[in-house]
């Protein structure tokens, strides 16, 4: 297959020309694509990057025929080889399918089918293509074996909940290369995936495409991840390629303002805090803008506690939770293990680790609403598991959270008037009048229009809502807002937005920040100290300055070498 | 379980170093950028204030209201409804004033579908039995929406053992059948001697609410642990506010589909419970009723028969229709967002 790769290196692999993408929808005719052209020669990655809805995946849906039933391709030209097949027959698409043009696609959870084992899953692609002989076994253990799956003749007979997330997206890759396609479209492939397994899924895709001189289109929207990953960027934009080129000269030297905007708030190129614009004062004196709950009497082993001073103190933290077993076999499960930090006031504390480390753990109970299994958590010097409930009810009111789902955290009934009013209205607070009046001033933080009030979540986007999430958190003016992946589900753009607007609270109100994440480039925009969790346990504590300039633990240092496009910059 | 999990990363496995500098490609690679006239940049996430506010009931009844189904149903329903209101407006001749030298006469103006065996206008009596089907029809929702929907949502929402209880009891009265239950009770002295449509009602609710009970559960559990929840709570509410105020309004859309389809089985149940004799008594005018007194004469004189049967199957088929059209209209997954 390679020699007819090598025949044609000159002559591009896939040519897309003025390609227009129309989805008829129930309010008229949608240009999803309009203009877009690229070009892959043989054997060259690709990527093309853009926000949700600029039309990425589309243009690479279109280029296998998978557009979905009410899309179509209404002008341009896709040329395949040389062979054009931007209308071509149905039968003629499928034979390209599999063996000229493979696809490894974005979710590995949900695009393995449950009730077959993953052998069959492999053979079902070689059969479809006319590639299962007698030894269709072993070629498809081999096929698995070359994706970097250990023990692949074993690993053939496991269905998909037995494999982990990375190991899934590696039979996903090894579907797609079982053919030996001269193009591979990949979507977004590690995107649901930790960082340190992206890393190695993306190396090893890498290495196998240059061994086999197969062409990647990639499609993703990290921008230092295109940048590291691919020789030819492709920028698009509300349906149009803005920019092409080089895909170091792209991140070097953009000149669309789109280019030029996505670079510069692409977070893992970033390489310091944000800082406020509005306040330039330091934002551990702006304290004390939230009135005081009536209940902070002195509880014992109280530290004099000044300003700057520790706001939260975690103490041996430890959360164990029974897993189900058989007839009450429950094993135990430590999903946070003997954890202890401490918060300063007005400052960002950011817990950064992968799925399944436990940190959003931490974060329900220093919520209050898990109870730990042992250790404590103080709060100003007030142990907060034992609060009762009027205790507990002043103590909500300084302690509020952000969580990651920006479509899940805002009530679908409730319009954004009554979604802000709400925390007022649990907490009595004013009358409608004065409420109104907060709720405008609440919305104006958060720079969203006053008009927005007599709308509901379902109009707004992913950023808008999340942002509304803010002003709620923020009606009762608490003390900490404790921010649960809060910017993870966003587009790059939205998320500087969220971040800066976050940095900007925190100046003019003297907040204080807990922050979840998995992101440790969003950690070096926003947070002063880190914590790293790994399995429940705390790895590392340190100043952001410090673990970015002089990581000591192993687990640390994968993680910071797995952020795309980190090396590139600088 | 976990045992079999493959691990997630692999330990030391040299990396290419070489990815980690960028690919450069031998090909020289023209560095295009379109003209900034042709993409203008627009804000980041700016707020689209063109459309109307839509909550999400508005924008149901806009979906709603351009469908046939729903149209035709809705139609139907309002006709019923009036129907039964008002059934003077559409029959001029009392239904109860028998005569027996009409008995079993054909159509003659006035009475345009002709004569029971009794001498009653079959016209009128398919008018007048309009009100005590759809009362038993109403009622018993109503009843079965709040029994049934009750015991769903505490049951859902609590979990434990609350949970397991309601559930069990709620699997019990699944397993009898609807009609043969209510036969059942409908025979004990008390309610055979008090017949009413009172005594119709709570034998069909007594073995209807299961249903609901099950719909309200399910829904409720897909909502207890949305983040919307968890946010209320982290704001001061308590737990039975939060179910009351975010959990069950965002739980109503399938308990509203499922209980305008079983408007139209309970009001089959009640005609079928009548043309038993076990139902309403003789003395309320009902389509189940009538059915029953023609019974006899279905081979020579079918129509007497066949207009209150038919006034049943439309009214039934118009809530089915309704449901269907709701579902539709409020299935989340059918939604863009």
């Amino acid at each position: 297959m390679n020699s007819a790769a090598s025949r044609n290196a000159d002559t591009p692999l896939l040519e897309i020309r003025d390609l227009a993408i129309t989805f008829s929808t129930q309010n008229g005719p949608v240009n999803a694509v309009r203009n877009a052209h690229l070009t892959i020669m043989p054997g060259e990655t690709v990527a093309i990057v853009g926000e949700s809805g600029s039309g990425k995946s589309t243009t690479a849906l279109a280029a296998i025929g998978l557009l979905p039933s009410n899309g179509r391709v209404s002008g341009g030209q896709i040329i395949f080889d040389g062979e054009d097949i931007t209308n071509v027959s149905e039968k003629r698409i499928i034979e390209l399918r599999g063996n000229s043009i493979g696809m490894v696609p974005q979710d590995p959870m949900s695009n393995l089918n449950p009730v077959w084992k993953i052998g069959f899953q492999v053979k079902e692609t070689l059969k479809a293509n006319g590639l299962d002989g007698a030894n269709s076994k072993e070629r498809v253990a081999e096929v698995l074996a070359e994706a970097g799956l250990p023990d692949a003749a074993n690993r053939a007979k496991q269905y998909p909940h037995e494999f982990s997330g990375g190991m899934r997206q590696r039979a996903l890759i090894a579907i797609g290369l079982a053919c030996r396609p001269r193009l591979l479209i990949a979507d977004e492939p590690t995107s649901a995936l930790d960082v340190t397994v992206q890393r190695q899924i993306l190396d090893h895709l890498d290495r196998m495409t240059t061994e086999l001189g197969t062409a990647v289109l990639l499609i993703t929207h990290d921008l230092g991840l295109a940048a590291e990953r691919a020789e030819k960027v492709v920028v698009m934009y509300k349906g149009q390629v803005v920019e092409s080129g080089p895909a170091l000269e792209i991140l070097r030297n953009p000149q669309h303002p789109y280019t030029q905007r996505l670079v510069n708030s692409a977070p893992s190129l970033a390489s310091r805090r944000l800082k406020s614009s509005k306040v330039t004062q330091a934002p551990a004196e702006a304290v004390s803008v939230a009135e005081p709950a009536p209940s902070s009497a002195p509880a014992e082993g109280r530290k004099p506690a000044g300003k700057g001073e520790n706001l939260i103190e975690v103490r041996n933290l430890t959360k164990v939770f029974k897993l189900r077993g058989a007839l009450g076999k429950g094993t135990d499960f430590k999903a946070v293990d003997d954890v202890s930090f401490n918060v300063k006031r007005g400052t960002t504390m950011a817990i950064v680790g992968e799925s399944g480390s436990g940190k959003s753990t931490v974060a329900q109970m220093a919520l209050s609403l898990l109870s730990p299994t042992e250790g404590s958590i103080l709060f100003d010097g007030v142990e907060v598991n034992t609060l009762k409930s009027k205790a507990l009810f002043d103590f909500r009111r300084r302690v509020q959270p952000i969580f990651q789902d920006p479509y899940g955290s805002l009530d679908p009934m409730f319009n954004i008037y009554r979604t802000i009013e709400e925390p007022l209205k649990i907490h009595k607070i004013g009358d409608s009048k004065s409420r109104e009046k907060r709720v405008r001033e609440l919305l104006d933080q958060v720079s969203m229009p006053a008009a927005t009030m007599h709308r509901f979540p379902n109009e707004l986007s992913g950023g808008q809502r999340q942002r509304i999430a803010i002003a709620r958190a923020l009606a009762l003016n608490p003390d900490v807002i404790i921010c649960d992946e809060a910017v993870s589900a966003l587009d790059v753009l939205v998320q500087a937005q969220v971040l800066n607007l976050l940095t900007d609270l925190q100046a003019e109100l003297g907040l204080t920040y807990l922050f979840i994440t998995h992101d440790l480039a969003v950690v070096r925009q926003i947070a002063d100290d880190v914590c790293v969790m790994q399995k429940g346990r705390i790895v590392e504590t340190a100043t952001t300055d410090e673990v970015f300039s002089n990581p000591r633990q192993k687990y640390t240092q994968d993680l910071l070498g797995a952020i795309p496009g980190a090396t590139l910059l600088v | 379980m976990s045992e079999n999990l493959t691990p997630e990363t692999e330990p030391a496995q040299p990396v290419a170093p070489a990815a980690r500098q960028g690919k450069t490609s031998s090909r020289v690679i023209e560095h295009f950028v379109a003209p900034l006239e042709d993409t203008p940049l627009a804000a980041v996430d700016k707020v689209d204030n063109t459309a109307a506010p839509l909550s999400l009931w508005a924008d149901a009844w806009r979906n709603l209201r351009k469908q046939p189904l729903f149209i035709i149903s809705a139609l139907l329903i309002v006709l019923v409804v009036v129907v039964a209101g008002f059934p003077q407006w559409f029959a001029s001749v009392d239904p109860t004033s028998c005569d027996l030298a009409n008995s079993a006469e054909g159509a003659r103006a006035g009475h345009p579908l002709g004569f029971t065996l009794q001498g009653c206008d079959v016209y009128s009596r398919m008018i007048y039995g309009t009100r005590a089907s759809l009362t038993v029809g109403v009622l018993t929702t109503i009843g079965v929406l709040v029994i049934g929907g009750t015991m769903g949502a505490l049951a859902g929402y609590y979990g434990g053992w609350l949970d397991a209880i309601l559930a069990r009891l709620g699997d019990i009265f699944f397993a009898l059948p609807l009609i043969l239950g209510a036969i059942v009770i409908n025979q004990l002295p008390a309610f055979r001697d008090n017949r009413s449509v009172w005594t119709v009602v709570v034998a069909l609710v007594l073995f209807g609410w299961p249903q609901i009970a099950r719909i309200t559960r399910g829904a409720v559990l897909e909502n207890r642990n949305a983040d919307f929840v968890t946010a209320s709570k982290a704001l001061g509410l308590s737990r039975f506010s939060a179910l009351v105020r975010h959990v069950i309004p965002n739980s109503l859309a399938p308990i509203i589909v499922v209980a305008s389809i079983s408007l139209g089985t309970f009001i089959v149940a009640e005609a079928t419970l009548s043309f038993l004799g076990l139902g309403l008594p003789g003395s309320v005018m009902s389509w189940g009723n009538d059915i029953s007194a023609a019974q006899p004469q279905v081979r020579n004189n079918p129509g007497v028969l066949l207009w209150p049967a038919l006034a049943l199957s439309i009214t039934v088929l118009s809530f089915i229709m309704l449901g269907d059209a709701l579902r539709d209209a409020l299935d989340p997954k059918a939604r863009k967002r």
